[in-house]
């Protein structure tokens, strides 16, 4: 057990390196003056105590380090109660099903309630959706929000520029994503791994900068205003006298829109989520896995590998499609800056937080994601700093996301060891 | 004619601070195997630390201009070292035997931390640095009055850039460390067995990489005049489409791979649209990785089962 003084030793290399990291970037603060020039002022205070900050951080982590002990946490929670927790776990998921139902019901008066709840159903469907790809086929796509782009930017422009309904773009919208998701998916079917992450990567802004110089079509960095709320099958969530509220002899009231947009993502979301279920259990979804698990075994046993990646990326650019739809009918306004590659980063990061072809991980993942991000609204520029930070930390600490559940949907039951008589040179 | 050779030379000084930050990718990725997506934010950090450094020094009372750049470089050089020295501490060593992603992903995290960083530590705005070397030569003078020049700041940054990879290339090629470098990129394994500090060579590698990019960030300032909190996103994958071009792992192939980048969005920029110019640049990243993938001074890979 290493004492007090290997701590305070380790401590105090820490606060050195902060120092040192610290001293010009934050010791310094440089701005441009009234006249252009540069003018300067010192913020040693806050240098102390950043650096006060990590040695008396390090010290900690260190001491809870050795408090845990060398085999980490798993031994915290005793075996007799980890059957109890399994047995909630499989309560989990109807219980938030049946308490997201009740939502609009219970937070009926309360619009920023209800609007941070349908953001985060947002979140939800493109986690389920990136989830194809990501979590079920094992293709790493930094592109997402491409797709996200092209189904919100389908939707305003028909809709705008045609005046068809929601109802006729979604599906529209959906299938022009889908189809920008075959067009990126064919030239990177022969990447792998990092590569393929950076050239989607590199795509995700493509679009992004297309949309932003295309100004006769897409309106530039000013976007597309004026996009029309959806309506409940035709019947319009107005207070005129065609409206809902008309129809039904109630009072309008806001709010009915607000509730109906949250029972449609709601909807849109359990929709992706029942189709990913079901196509894991069809031979496309096994093919996903099996493509997941091992890509040359996967062709050895003659799965064709190209349709079965095309596949994929197809079905998370529709359901994208979908959501981005949503977005803009949602919003009414749409513009690049909502589409940018920190957009990727974060439906990524909930998607791999969630244990990667988790289903329920997503929407947790994607619950608190979202939830912790709106805890730090009033410090708008510290929010994608934590981000960054919890990102890293959760990779550190739980490299497989929180319910680590990436375990294939078919396999053998009983492993069995082979002998090595039988696979000895020269025996068959 | 005259404007191309402009254009040419322009190209050519804007590759060589491309192809410093991509030495940095192709190091990392030759010896660890991953793209380190923070590597771009650390020239950045590095163009705000000599912003800085050279702020302190002129109010100390320096005025001699090639005194005040040396000490600008190495300390910029420094403390960006330690910055790459402690992401790769902090971020990816932990990770070293984990799954494949984790390492890309903590990568990203890094890279939204830095940036977001600089811009807590020192606002949004663009920061703006009055001309610092000025003057240059006159090379031609065209017909219609179109003059080709060649400004010392262009003559500094190219020198600056050969003579670092001179010394780099010797670190490499002749030093204790290059042969720990080259062999952890063979088999980490085997290289550990054979008394090779693993860890450390790796940390080395993340420290040299950094103090190029400080170096291509230092450039930077000087030949464009500002710095902000952004700039890092995009050098850093036009930086890592270089060292892709180049062929990933391969010093050379990665200056090969900057100064094409930069001669190919020089001359975009010239003779299409500058708006597209990072949309040509991305394009080839895409282009070079399906059609030629190990690049052009690259080692064909052979996939193992």
């Amino acid at each position: 057990m290493p004492g007090f003084a290997f701590i305070f030793k380790k401590a105090a290399i820490s606060a050195f390196v902060a120092l040192v990291l610290f001293s010009l970037m934050i010791g310094i603060r440089t701005e441009a003056g009234p006249t252009g020039q540069l003018i300067y002022w010192t913020r040693f205070g806050e240098l102390a105590s950043l650096v006060a900050a990590v040695f008396a951080g390090s010290i900690a982590i260190e001491l809870i380090r050795q408090w845990l002990g060398p085999s980490g946490a798993a031994n915290l929670i005793p075996p007799a109660m980890q059957e109890h927790l399994s047995t909630a776990g499989r309560l989990v998921a109807p219980a938030l099903l049946i308490f997201t139902f009740l939502v609009p019901v219970i937070f009926y008066n309360q619009r920023y309630i209800l609007d941070l709840a349908i953001l985060v159903l947002t979140y939800v469907m493109l986690g389920w959706g990136l989830n194809v790809v990501v979590g079920l086929a094992g293709l790493l796509d930094l592109g997402y929000v491409a797709f996200y782009a092209v189904g919100a930017y389908s939707y305003a422009l028909l809709a705008t520029t045609f005046g068809l309904s929601f109802w006729t773009c979604l599906p529209l919208a959906g299938i022009l994503a889908s189809l920008w998701g075959v067009l990126l998916g064919f030239p990177v079917l022969r990447l792998r791994g990092d590569y393929l992450a950076i050239v989607t990567l590199a795509f995700g802004e493509i679009v992004r900068l297309v949309i932003i110089n295309w100004q006769s079509l897409t309106g530039g960095p000013n976007g597309i205003s004026g996009i029309p709320r959806p309506t409940l099958f035709g019947i319009p969530l107005t207070p005129g006298d065609d409206g809902l509220a008309a129809l039904l002899g109630i009072e309008f009231s806001p709010t009915h829109r607000i509730v109906f947009l949250f029972y449609l993502i709601l909807a849109m979301a359990l929709i992706t989520n029942w189709v990913t279920i079901r196509l894991r259990r069809l031979p496309i979804g096994r093919a996903w896995e099996a493509l997941r698990e091992d890509e040359v075994a996967c062709r050895a046993l003659g799965i064709n590998t190209t349709t079965t990646k095309l596949s994929a990326f197809a079905t998370g650019a529709l359901f994208g499609g979908f959501a981005g739809a949503f977005f803009a009918t949602r919003q009414g306004f749409i513009s690049p800056e909502s589409f940018t590659f920190q957009e990727s980063a974060l439906v990524l990061a909930i998607v791999v937080l969630g244990g990667m072809g988790s289903q329920l991980g997503v929407a947790l993942a994607a619950f608190t994601m979202i939830g912790g991000f709106e805890l730090f609204r009033g410090l708008e520029q510290y929010r994608m700093l934590v981000f960054g930070i919890a990102m890293v930390l959760l990779m550190i600490w739980r490299p497989r996301g929180l319910i680590g559940h990436r375990a294939p949907t078919v396999y053998l039951k009983q492993a069995q060891a082979i002998s090595s008589d039988l696979v000895k040179e020269g025996h068959g | 004619m005259d404007y191309f050779a402009q254009q040419l030379i322009n190209g050519f000084v804007l590759g060589s601070i491309y192809g410093l930050i991509a030495i940095g990718y192709t190091m990392v990725y030759g010896i660890v195997g991953m793209i380190n997506f923070a590597h771009g934010d650390i020239f950045m950090i590095g163009g705000f630390i000599a912003l800085l450094s050279f702020l302190v020094l002129v109010s100390i009372g320096l005025t001699a201009v090639p005194v005040i750049l040396l000490i600008v470089l190495l300390v910029s050089m420094a403390i960006t070292a330690l910055y790459g020295w402690t992401v790769e501490r902090i971020a990816y060593r932990p990770l070293r035997h984990s799954f494949r992603l984790a390492p890309m992903l903590s990568a990203i995290g890094m890279s939204f931390v830095l940036t977001n960083y600089s811009q807590v530590a020192q606002g949004a705005r663009v920061k703006p640095v009055p001309p610092i070397i000025t003057g240059g030569y006159m090379l031609h003078e065209g017909s219609r009055g179109f003059v080709v020049q060649l400004s010392n700041i262009q003559i500094i940054v190219v020198l600056t850039t050969v003579a670092l990879l001179l010394i780099f290339t010797w670190l490499v090629a002749r030093t204790r460390l290059g042969r720990d470098m080259r062999a952890c990129e063979q088999d980490q394994t085997m290289a550990a067995l054979l008394g090779v500090d693993v860890d450390r060579t790796i940390s080395m590698t993340f420290v040299i990489g950094a103090a190029l990019a400080a170096v291509a960030g230092m450039m930077y300032l000087l030949y464009y005049g500002l710095v902000d909190f952004l700039m890092g996103f995009v050098a850093g994958i036009k930086a890592f489409t270089a060292a892709v071009l180049g062929g990933i792992g391969s010093l050379p192939g990665a200056m090969l791979g900057g100064l094409a980048i930069g001669m190919i969005e020089t001359l975009w920029s010239a003779y299409f649209s500058v708006e597209y110019k990072d949309v040509a640049a991305f394009s080839i990243l895409i282009v070079v990785l399906i059609f030629m993938p190990t690049g052009l001074l690259g080692r064909p890979e052979v996939e193992k089962v």
